[in-house]
């Protein structure tokens, strides 16, 4: 009996001596689709990834990964799982075609397939043109592709992807999403980690972390529009002392600057937010545009992780 | 057949690292010629001119011919002649001397009286070699009849057996090889194990359908090879430059070494498992280095050793291993003959496989 869901975690907890690195953490990660990870460093991403493809025990909890229970069967487990590390981890003192026949070798791909299967991911990876250089030398967009590339040679049903586009050009970064959406098509579960709004924007769904703690979840839209804040955008000349001005308000809850412009976040309880951002301004005597807006996902981020990130009171 | 193949994929894959790594190739061969032509010709237990001074207070005819005799030993070289006890003792402080001779006025009476010393020698014991050879003078005998007195003192004569010329590196390399296989088969299977721990790689691998047992033989199958390689090295060597004898079979030799590889390998295993960084696999390897070095035999005769030092030796793989090499390269000894370091070193292996095993598991934490 196969659920409907890749990954149950049920109270998924991991504590490092007193520091609670994940704290009961509740996850449904429905199959086929694209389930994003958000949180700012140290907010426990890659140590609940870990976990879920036991390399570390949990303090407390568990979870139900492809039907099997971990922890306790992680070994099974590891044939129909991929997994990319967020350091890199392959052979920097071997090509990338002598890890990538490495991987097809541990991982006991049909040797008949094996060399159609190599030549299929380095047309489509891109990495055609480096097969014979050393990993270690190669750029850091390079090795993520090529760590990719490694971490699904095995046609895994879910695929733990930690941070994979980093150092990933914007150009690259379509084509890796490209990529992940085939995958996703074709039956594949794919967990990634993210510090990127747009790749979080194009995720099915995603959960946020914030200090181990599970602080939202929910599809894009779901999340956008339940930030339980009014987005009031502000536009200045002097975007440095509107800033000043506003954050002697008692009700602004962040503010964030982007160029010109800046992002208010003001609770939703506030009645009429653009007039009492309005009359903070003109108390300062600021000239300034003042428009309320739609959340954007990164509105979302700073308004369930204020306090640890941004420019938050 | 999997498994197998897995092992199979972990070996390749070390030996084309290690291929392309020419620092690490360059001592697989450098580490054993090296150290053998700095032990082979540095270390010289038979010790020679030693510096000595002399105060001959007495100046007779009797006193000249001793000083003649005790040049002929060779053993000591003459630099100086001093007027009295103090400037020798003065000599020996500064380390200008490490040996001087006190001739007092009545030598003469002195010889023949058995009750008194004739001579007084003043050694540097602050090394151990020195004292011990100072000690040989003594049994050197002063008469007025040298003859008679030569006939009388070598009623036992020792003959050693397995090396008549005593020379040294017939002594040394047998043990040398136990010491250089010690340091290169432990030193390059920990880091090899540490490294891929600090570059990340064995969170990849431990992610992978690979189990610890294929992933620590498949790491360990070429170095038992170089171990293999060495040992050939060490022998021609020992061979072509210091005549070491090879009086047993080299198929002995080499399953004694094959048990050794053994027990050195799954010690590098356990250091693996517990050192975060290569450096701390470097110390860890020393730490057990020192002591395979000092309380071995290879240094010093185990014989002769406290019997804490004797159960420490006794704990230690070359510690066997010496035995072996020495019984059957130089006294002709079968393998069989000496079994019991056989399964001491095959007890060591189990113990620290069993141990490398528990320890090493598929998890970071
Ligand atoms: N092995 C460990 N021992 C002690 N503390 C650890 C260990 N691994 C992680 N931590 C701590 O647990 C917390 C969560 O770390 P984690 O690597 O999961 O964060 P992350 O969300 O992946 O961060 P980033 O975005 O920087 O990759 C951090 O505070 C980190 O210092
Ligand atoms: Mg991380």
């Amino acid at each position: 009996m196969t659920s409907e869901y890749a990954i149950v975690s049920r109270g998924l907890s991991k504590h490092f001596g007193n520091l609670k690195a994940v704290s009961e953490l509740d996850l449904k990660v429905p199959r086929g689709q694209i389930y994003g990870f958000l949180g700012p460093n140290g907010s426990g991403k890659s140590t609940t990834i870990r976990m879920l493809c036991g390399l570390l025990t949990p303090t407390e909890g568990s979870a139900t990964v492809l039907d099997t229970e971990i922890p306790g069967s992680a070994r099974l487990l590891k044939p129909r799982i991929g997994y990319m590390t967020q350091k890199f981890s392959l052979f920097g003192d071997m090509t990338v075609m002598e890890n990538l026949q490495f991987i097809g070798e541990i991982y006991s791909f049909p040797k008949s397939g094996r060399k159609e299967r190599i030549r299929e991911l380095l047309a489509k990876y891109d990495l055609f043109d480096q097969r014979k250089q050393l990993a270690g030398t190669m750029s850091g967009g390079q090795k993520q592709r090529l760590a990719l590339a490694c971490a699904v040679l095995h046609r895994p049903e879910l695929l733990l992807l930690d941070e994979p586009t980093s150092a990933v050009d914007p150009q690259s970064r379509r084509d890796f999403w490209a990529n992940l959406f085939r995958l996703a098509e074709g039956g594949t579960t794919i967990m990634v980690s993210t510090h990127y709004m747009d790749e979080a924007e194009r995720c099915h769904r995603l959960a946020i972390l914030d200090r181990g703690v599970k602080v939202a979840d929910g599809t894009p839209q779901e999340l956008q529009a339940g930030t339980g804040m009014h987005i009031i955008e502000v536009t200045a000349d002097d975007p440095y002392h509107a800033q000043e001005a506003l954050d002697e308000g008692d009700v602004v809850a962040s503010v964030t600057q982007l160029g010109m412009r800046l992002r208010v976040l003001i609770p939703q309880q506030v009645e009429d937010p653009v007039g009492v951002v309005t009359r903070l301004l003109d108390g300062h005597g600021v000239q300034a545009d003042v428009r309320e807006t739609t959340a954007s996902l990164e509105d979302v981020f700073v308004a369930v992780t204020m306090g640890t990130v941004g420019h938050a009171k | 057949m999997k498994s197998l193949s897995r092992l199979l994929a972990i070996t390749k894959k070390e030996v084309r690292q290690l291929l392309r790594d020419r620092l690490t190739f360059g001592m697989i061969v450098g580490i054993p010629v090296i150290q053998m032509l700095l032990f082979g010709y540095a270390i010289n237990t038979d010790v020679r001119n030693l510096r000595t001074a002399v105060s001959d207070q007495a100046n007779t005819h009797l006193s000249q011919q001793f000083i003649a005799e005790l040049r002929e030993t060779q053993v000591v070289d003459i630099v100086e002649f001093v007027s009295t006890p103090a400037a020798l003792e003065e000599h020996l402080r500064i380390g200008e001397i490490s040996v001087g001779v006190v001739i007092p006025a009545d030598f003469d009476r002195r010889v023949i009286d058995p009750e008194r010393p004739a001579v007084h020698l003043l050694v540097d014991g602050s090394d151990p070699t020195i004292s011990n050879v100072a000690i040989q003078l003594r049994n050197m005998p002063i008469a007025f009849d040298t003859r008679a007195a030569k006939r009388r003192s070598n009623n036992i004569e020792v003959r050693p057996s397995y090396n008549p010329e005593r020379r040294t590196p017939v002594n040394i390399i047998p043990g040398l090889m136990g010491v250089i296989l010690t340091l290169t088969m432990m030193l390059f299977t920990a880091v090899a194990i540490v490294r891929e721990r600090e570059r990340g790689n064995l969170e990849l691998l431990i992610n992978t359908p690979v189990s610890s047992a294929e992933l620590m033989i498949g790491k360990v199958i070429p170095y038992v090879v170089i171990g293999m390689i060495q040992l050939a090295l060490i022998l021609i060597v020992g061979d072509v430059l210091f005549q070491v004898p090879m009086r047993g079979s080299v198929l002995d030799l080499y399953l004694a070494s094959g048990a050794f590889i053994a027990a050195n390998l799954s010690l590098g295993l356990v250091i693996s498992t517990v050192a975060k960084t290569q450096f701390q696999a470097m110390q860890m390897t020393f730490f057990v280095l020192m002591p395979s070095i000092l309380l071995s035999g290879f240094v010093f005769p185990f014989d002769g050793m406290p019997p804490v030092a004797q159960y420490l030796g006794e704990i230690l793989p070359v510690t066997h291993y010496i035995r072996l090499t020495r019984g059957i390269m130089l006294r002709d000894a079968a393998l069989i003959e000496l079994y019991p370091e056989l399964i001491a070193l095959g007890i060591f292996t189990l113990l620290a496989m069993t141990g490398a095993a528990l320890r090493f598991t598929k998890r970071l934490d």
